[in-house]
């Protein structure tokens, strides 16, 4: 028998090599600067838009009231029955994803996705305090002294910093903002904003700081699902291997003649903010961010050799060049049939949103009718039926609502509570209100099994009116 | 069957479990650090947890916690803190004309549904939840017939003393006989046709006249002369479409013959006057009230 005790099981942990991304400028690194630059000014300002709805409304445009359960979004309030329309959105941005993977590869996890940004932001604090690639890995390597303690500090605390500003940014959306943040330091904000806020600055810290490619690797499921989405004609970042093999150094030696384009400075790595080799093909930890693009691009300006080694390009368009054809123009990429389904499908959806926002109203009701006990007949053999009606005011004024019996029926009407058929709704409320309807003896309604009538609630002032049917039920004798 | 011998797999360099089936051999790979870790966390926790949350079962109750909490101590504060809130509105309910509550739409919602609640718990076992009642004896609170009158002030009256509730020297009372052992079984039947002529119902024309006088002289002191009834003595109007024993023929007779005796409970004492005034506002609400 071998001995137990000496046997090592391989570890299936993979300790993190670190990553020091070059800097690189170039026509994808300006873009990206742009969109940095929008998203975290969406970001940071859209908390602190003012929009005003009326007195009884909060006047933040883009607001989710947990508390009264409503969303606000500039001219659009959501109840939490029109739920759909988040639904909705988020099929669309589903969709959406799908659309662009399937058209540019991972141009989500490249340019926009907020790991993406927040870490660009990080590395760019981080190569303002420690210095570009090559001091940063001396410094990684040096010793704990004054200096490099010096440094980390200041790195963390302006990480730290921002980090915050992230995570107290996004409270600012579930709450006034500039009530949220008076209370935020005085203090005097509730329990559940400090933890969020807690919570948001922690992970922006640790996944913008120290996790950075691990979270795309090991922790985002894009990357998974990116396979499904992609196929050869999708436009995504890769390395012309027949341009560029075989690679080498040293074109001065007397083989040089038989190498490629590829000079092997490794500037394509070493801009990689995943810290991998583009010119390994198409790869899981790739986040099609560019970069390695405009890093090649300047190398070949420099040896004279066209731009272009590194580019966006499908798989089919390689295949085709290393055969010695031409590729396909980009729009041909773009209008291809699974695009323009995503597209059409994409556009319906939203279609079909704007549709329901046109017609939405600002009054509705539902009514349910007690059938405990279905009806009651009165002293004089009238027949009268309960309704639980739920009046909905979506405005921030309060609305006195008439509610009545659509065509002429000679049933009665009476609300709960009230001596005249009208009720008043406050702004933005929901109100439960009962109403009688009695059909006089002897009556087709009130001998009859069930009569299908039509409420109608109207709003004098807004002329604005809705209607909903249900059922009258007689004795049925 | 497995054969127990625990040696090393070369390709993986890990212990083997010793079982092996057709030739494979399980491999005992150790467990990740981290989830031991998590795992002696998890258990550390559980003990601080029975130290400061109540948790050992015990004879008569579990062990309290050296945090003291408890559920039912939660519910009471939530309870009592409710009661504050509303503290104001019941005062004002307590001090106020009951009928002019109708004045008051915040009361008067107040009142509804607090008396809602009331009624789904003490009521509706006999008027049913929808206080529809049931034809047998248990009014009907819906319609706009009233035994005993349908004001705020009655049903107020009704709530808090009860009706024939013997226990209350305020219950409201009153004893139809049976005339079974008074009329003839002919009598009793001229009397049933009359009854039904009242209400329009079909009925034999010359049996129900030899009623009238019957009515007249057995009846009509309760009922009235013309057979509507009379409030104050909880005597039912027999000229309109509601009966609370059934208002066929043989549910007629059966009610002459041997009379009728309802009861409901006083809720004085049991209820305070507050809940009381609530639930009588909410039945007034149902439809019927006056
Ligand atoms: S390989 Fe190029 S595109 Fe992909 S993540 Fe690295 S730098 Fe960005
Ligand atoms: S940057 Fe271009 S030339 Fe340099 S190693 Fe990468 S692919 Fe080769």
């Amino acid at each position: 028998m071998t001995d137990v005790s000496q046997s090592k099981p391989p570890s299936l942990y993979a300790a993190r090599e670190p990553v020091f991304p070059r800097r690189v400028s170039g026509k994808f690194r300006t873009l990206k600067w742009w969109i940095m630059g929008i998203t975290l000014a969406i970001y940071y300002i859209t908390p602190w838009l003012r929009w005003d709805r009326g007195p009884a409304l909060p006047d933040q445009a883009v607001l989710v009231d947990m508390a009264n359960r409503r969303f606000y979004f500039f001219f659009i309030e959501i109840w939490p029955q029109e739920f759909y329309f988040v639904a909705g959105l988020l099929i669309m941005a589903g969709l959406g994803l799908f659309l662009f993977t399937a058209a540019l590869g991972r141009v989500w996890c490249g340019y926009t996705c907020p790991q993406t940004v927040w870490t660009d932001l990080f590395i760019l604090v981080e190569r303002w305090i420690e210095g570009d690639r090559n001091a940063r890995v001396r410094l990684f390597n040096a010793k704990w002294d004054a200096r490099k303690i010096r440094l980390r500090l200041f790195k963390w605390t302006v990480w730290l910093l921002i980090a915050v500003a992230t995570g107290g940014a996004w409270v600012f959306y579930f709450a006034d903002a500039p009530t949220l943040l008076v209370d935020l330091f005085t203090l005097q904000a509730p329990l559940t904003a400090y933890a969020s806020v807690f919570i948001l600055t922690a992970t922006t810290f640790i996944f913008g700081g120290f996790m950075r490619e691990q979270v795309c690797i090991y922790m985002c499921p894009w990357p998974r699902i990116q396979g499904a989405m992609m196929d050869e004609q999708t436009i995504t970042v890769g390395y012309r291997a027949w341009r560029g093999e075989p690679r080498g150094k040293h074109r001065k030696s007397a083989e040089a003649a038989d190498l490629g384009d590829c000079i092997d400075c490794s500037a394509c790595v070493n801009v990689c903010p995943t810290g991998i080799d583009i010119r390994d093909g198409q790869q899981l930890a790739c986040i099609t961010c560019a970069l390695c693009i405009d890093a090649c691009d300047d190398v070949m300006d420099k040896i004279g050799k066209p731009r272009g080694l590194i580019d966006y390009v499908t798989v089919e368009d390689q295949e085709t060049e290393t055969r010695g054809g031409t590729s396909v123009s980009i729009i041909r990429r773009i209008l291809r049939p699974r695009i323009i389904v995503y597209t059409a499908l994409w556009g319906a959806i939203g279609l079909g949103l704007i549709a329901a926002l046109v017609m939405r109203t600002d009054l509705a009701f539902s009514i349910e009718p007690v059938r405990n006990p279905v009806n009651v007949v009165l002293s004089d053999g009238s027949v009268r039926n309960a309704y639980e009606l739920r009046l909905r005011n979506m405005t921030g004024f309060d609305r006195d609502l008439e509610i009545s019996l659509e065509g002429s029926r000679n049933m009665v009407l009476e609300l709960q509570g009230q001596d005249t058929r009208s009720v008043t709704v406050p702004a933005d409320e929901t109100l439960r209100q009962r109403v009688y309807l009695t059909a006089p003896a002897n009556s087709g309604a009130a001998t009859a099994g069930a009569t299908e009538i039509v409420m109608t609630v109207s709003d004098e002032n807004s002329e604005t009116t809705a209607s909903e049917p249900t059922i009258f039920q007689g004795t049925g004798r | 069957m497995a054969d127990n011998k625990r040696e090393i797999d070369t390709a993986t360099n890990t212990e083997t479990t010793g079982h092996e089936w057709d030739g494979i051999r399980e491999l005992d790979t150790p467990m990740p650090r981290w989830w031991l870790i998590t795992f002696y966390i998890t258990i550390v926790w559980a003990i601080i947890y029975t130290i400061f949350m109540p948790a050992w079962p015990m004879i008569n109750s579990a062990t309290p916690g050296i945090l003291g909490y408890s559920s039912r101590e939660e519910v009471a504060q939530e309870l009592a803190a409710a009661n504050e809130v509303n503290a104001p509105l019941d005062e004002r309910l307590a001090n106020m004309e009951i009928a002019s509550v109708v004045e008051d739409p915040e009361l008067l919602r107040f009142a509804t549904a607090g008396g809602g609640a009331i009624f789904r718990n003490y009521c509706s076992q006999c008027h049913g939840a929808g206080a529809a009642g049931a034809v047998g004896g248990y009014p009907n609170l819906l319609d706009d017939d009233w035994l005993w009158g349908g004001t705020l002030t009655d049903i107020q009256q009704t709530l808090t003393h009860g009706i024939r509730y013997e226990e209350d020297p305020d219950t409201r009372y009153s004893q139809m006989p049976a005339f079974g052992d008074i009329l003839e079984e002919e009598e009793i039947n001229s009397l049933v046709q009359y009854v039904l002529s009242l209400s329009n119902q079909e009925h034999d024309a010359e049996a129900a006249t030899a009623g009238t006088e019957l009515f007249m002289d057995n009846c009509s002191v309760c009922h009235g002369e013309d057979g509507r009834g009379m409030q104050d003595q909880g005597a039912p109007n027999l000229t309109d479409s509601i009966w609370l024993y059934g208002g066929d023929p043989e549910s007629i007779a059966n009610t002459i013959h041997d009379s009728r005796f309802g009861i409901m409970p006083a809720f004085g004492g049991r209820l305070s006057d507050e809940d009381i005034r609530k639930a009588a506002i909410y039945v007034h609400t149902l439809g019927g009230g006056q």
